[in-house]
């Protein structure tokens, strides 16, 4: 059985369609990278698929009981938001509010998870700061490290490596694909067009609110789809390493196809 | 029980006997204490059970109430700078009440006073969340506040003035400033229900207050059910501000001071800080009404006063620090 | 003087003063022209405002048929009025200088408390304004009495009265101390010291004051559970105003009705705020409670 299922799902905001029928399965093991350039739809897709938004069609998440979704998917949304001073692991803990009943206290098996979640995401030495005072870079990780807490077999992120550093960029797209070999699912909208052919097992390609293309990255990253969706030529090469993708030129709108 | 509810209690228990012994009758503490667990001594008895001991109750209630409602407030908007007092809801809490006194409504039946008090609280908190929106930006929570407060406080005082009794064309600084002065076990009676009601609320959001942290967003995929967290907190706020507003008056600063004291205490943990401020509150609002006895003891000087003039300051310090945000 | 004050008693008589406008204007021409006259000598006055409630009774009383034509608007008000219906009788005003003024008055009967601006503004408009003091013991009724007689020239009116309230006044006056220990309680915990009419009253029933107990020469704020713990006997207090207000709720305490069982607390009526021969009835009423609780 699929981890998420998506039937020709669209989005309305106002008058406007802004996701357009989009269907797609995703499977255990994946590492997917939701593309698209800005205003393709990719955050509406997301919070419809996690019924956090009013939408058509049918996704297998956003018609389970909350709870059940929370212990099914995680979510780290674009906008990273910290309301108040508390300590890191406090906030990674609030990934495991799906797992505790009411009124109790976090178990064992709960501060494993948090400890694990910074482990990955490196921040064992921050644990005991408050996540306000942190940089935005390590907010960022603090975040993720709470979305992976929540230890679901579902992971959506939102431009989860924007604004991170080179290194921290790499090491995230590595925990990513790390968790996609233990068979977690993973859906990562990212504008690394590098990063997402290097580390990603699959992509999906948004294109005003369209399914524009979904397959292996070489199968995605044409020179057609690249000038079509993108407007962009880039340098693309199979190398020993993998797949190499470097952005080239913008092409001038008589260029498109 | 964490060592800092244990400390709180200790503080509350300790201010709730000092207010039992504050006084102008004088007697001794031994013989204060002795009448009220023993009844001997019918007037000292009849002081202390009948006149001291509904005040003392009624500001341990009164405080835990608005500590409470400012902590969840917060919390829910996001903003340290959210309190009962300052964004409207106790002035239409108590233009409510008056209302209901006046029109003769809350001698029709006992609970019109506070039913109405809270329907009063209810809209204004409705009010200042439709008008700030799901992430309550500062600015526009306190121009909102600014704006229902102004109303309401007009709307009080004309209401007061038409009044045929002669006394509440005097009372506006009761309403708007608040008095434990003189209050009984008949004010108890008519607070407490609807207040343990709003405190059952209030712990209810406990957990979507912590999620909230996160924004709304990550809350609503952590599976917390956001539209059930926005009625439990604009019920709960209703209904603790309203009792306590319908017997007490008005008491700002509250809801603003305690959080904000005791957020470092919980390590800034929203859902940790309702319990704790329900306390704190409870301690700040005894020993503001112990003030008012010992400073000028024949005045009645008003509890709002008191709080005041250590919220104010605070709230000055509140905006300097979050200037940027304002801005 | 007053513990009863209703500043907007008399709204339901507006109609009074508005029926009056069209007459007053031609008045107001009169009065100008002959303002120089009426303040060339203090003559026998004819047309007699009184803004305050006691000189409205002590008016009411000694005037001349016609002499007086306006009282106070509170004159009208059963709660501080013992001459509510006498008062029916006279166009009523609320005090203000315009409204005084328009009525062409040749003289102007205020208290000693009124409101000094009005005062002062009356008198820069060249009216003859009489402030009358506060009564705070009962020799001082007739002191009065006299005072207004002698300024409304109705000496012999004013000298009557005297005789009826002193003769009546000797058969009130208790002869044995006696009856329960008393006190004055009314809303805001107000209660009266020694120096007021009010003591005057009870001490001429013989009954024991506690104000004298405790040493209080002045009204104030006595805090319920100090009254509590002072036991008095029995409490006088004021009925309480249509519609609710916080401060007469300390009089419906638990705390205060225990301490009023069995006989519940004496309301004292219009009868009790103005120092004039209606002082007779509050200390006959008086003397009847402190036979029924003997």
């Amino acid at each position: 059985m699929s981890v998420l299922s998506l039937s020709d799902l669209s989005v309305s905001r106002g008058r406007r369609e802004v996701v357009r029928k989009v269907s797609f399965n995703a499977e255990a093991g994946e590492f997917i990278g939701l593309l698209g350039p800005n205003g393709a739809g990719k955050t509406s897709l997301f919070r419809a698929v996690l019924g956090l938004l009013p939408h058509r069609g049918q996704s297998s998440l956003s018609s389970m009981a909350a709870r059940d979704r929370a212990l099914h998917a995680a979510w780290a949304p674009q906008a990273r938001e910290i309301a108040w001073p508390i300590a890191v692991e406090t906030l990674v803990m609030l990934g495991r509010l799906p797992h505790l009943a009411a009124g109790a206290h976090p178990s064992v098996r709960d501060h494993e998870a948090v400890a694990d979640a910074l482990a990955r995401m490196e921040l064992e030495a921050l644990a005991k700061r408050p996540a306000t005072g942190l940089s935005g870079g390590e907010q960022a990780r603090a975040l993720l490290a709470r979305v992976l807490a929540q230890d679901t077999p579902l992971i959506l992120a939102d431009e989860p490596i924007a604004g991170l550093d080179p290194a921290h960029q790499i090491s995230t797209m590595v925990a990513f694909r790390d968790l996609a070999a233990e068979g977690r699912t993973l859906i990562v909208s990212l504008h690394d067009l590098g990063l997402a052919a290097r580390y990603c097992t699959r992509m999906i390609v948004l294109s005003d609110g369209e399914l524009a293309a979904d397959g292996t990255p070489d199968q995605v990253l044409t020179s057609d789809i690249l000038a079509r969706v993108f407007g962009i030529r880039a340098y693309v090469a199979e190398t020993e390493h993998g797949l190499v993708v470097q952005p080239e030129a913008v092409l001038s709108p008589v260029e498109r196809p | 029980m964490t060592r800092l509810t244990g400390v709180l209690l200790a503080i509350v228990g300790g201010l709730a006997v000092l207010s039992l012994l504050v006084g102008p009758a004088g007697f001794g503490p031994g013989q204060a204490l002795g009448a009220l667990v023993t009844g001997r001594g019918e007037a000292v008895t009849l002081v202390m059970r009948e006149i001291r001991l509904p005040r003392t109750i009624l500001a341990i209630l009164v405080g835990a109430s608005l500590g409470m409602s400012g902590a969840a407030l917060q919390g829910y908007l996001r903003n340290p700078l959210a309190e009962p007092g300052l964004i409207g809801i106790s002035s239409s809490a108590a233009l409510a009440a008056v209302v209901a006194l006046q029109t003769g409504l809350a001698s029709a039946f006992a609970l019109a006073l506070p039913l109405s008090a809270l329907t009063g609280a209810f809209f204004a908190v409705g009010l200042v969340f439709a008008l700030a929106g799901p992430r309550g930006g500062s600015l526009i929570v306190i121009l909102a506040g600014i704006a229902i407060s102004a109303l309401a406080t007009a709307l009080l005082s004309l209401t007061l003035n038409l009044s045929p009794n002669p006394f509440a064309v005097s009372e506006t600084v009761f309403w708007l400033m608040g008095s434990l002065a003189d209050r009984s076990f008949a004010h108890v009676g008519l607070a407490l229900p609807f207040m343990a009601a709003g405190w059952l609320c209030l712990a209810l959001t406990k957990r979507g207050l912590d999620a909230l942290t996160l924004g709304e967003d990550a809350a609503g995929a952590l599976g917390l059910p956001l539209a059930r967290l926005r009625v439990l907190v604009i019920g709960g706020t209703a209904l603790c501000v309203g009792a306590a507003t319908a017997v007490a008056g008005a008491i700002g600063f509250v809801g603003l001071v305690v959080p904000h004291i005791l957020r470092p205490f919980v390590q800034s943990r929203p859902g940790a800080l309702l319990l704790a401020s329900a306390l704190g509150g409870a301690a700040i609002v005894l020993a503001a009404d112990i003030a008012v006895r010992l400073v000028l003891p024949d005045r009645d000087l008003k509890l709002g006063v008191v709080m005041a003039f250590v919220g104010a300051p605070l709230f000055l310090h509140l905006i300097w620090k979050t200037r940027a945000a304002l801005a | 003087m007053t513990t009863k004050q209703r500043p907007d008693a008399g709204k339901s008589h507006g109609r009074s003063t508005s029926a009056f406008a069209p007459k007053c204007t031609a008045l107001w021409l009169a009065a100008l022209l002959s303002l120089g006259v009426t303040l060339a000598e203090a003559e026998t006055p004819t047309r007699v405002v009184s803004m305050n409630l006691c000189t409205d009774q002590l008016a009411m009383m000694l005037a001349a048929p016609g002499q007086l034509i306006s009282v106070s608007s509170i004159a009208h008000d059963p709660f501080t009025s013992p001459m509510h219906i006498e008062a029916q009788a006279y166009p009523t005003n609320y005090g203000s200088a315009e409204e005084i003024f328009l009525l062409a008055p040749d003289l102007v009967l205020a208290g000693s408390y009124s409101n000094p601006t009005t005062i002062a503004m009356l008198r820069r408009l060249r009216l003859r304004v009489e402030q009358i003091d506060l009564v705070e013991d009962l020799s001082q009724v007739a002191t009065r009495l006299r005072e207004v007689g002698e300024i409304l020239d109705r000496t012999a009116e004013a000298e009557a009265a005297v005789d009826v309230f002193e003769a009546r006044l000797e058969e009130l006056r208790a002869p044995v101390p006696g009856g329960p220990l008393t006190a004055f309680y009314y809303p805001n915990g107000y209660t009266l010291g020694t120096e007021t009419l009010s003591h005057e009253i009870l001490s001429a029933a013989g009954i024991p004051h506690l104000a004298e107990r405790l040493g209080r020469a002045f009204s104030g704020r006595l805090a319920l559970e100090e009254l509590v713990m002072a036991d008095p006997a029995m409490i006088i207090t004021s009925d309480p105003y249509p519609a609710a207000s916080r401060s007469e709720e300390i009089l419906r305490h638990p705390a205060m009705r225990r301490l009023t069982e069995p006989h519940g607390a004496f309301v004292a009526g219009n009868e009790w705020i103005c120092g004039t021969p209606h002082v007779l009835a509050a200390l006959e009423e008086l003397a009847h409670e402190r036979a029924a609780r003997q």
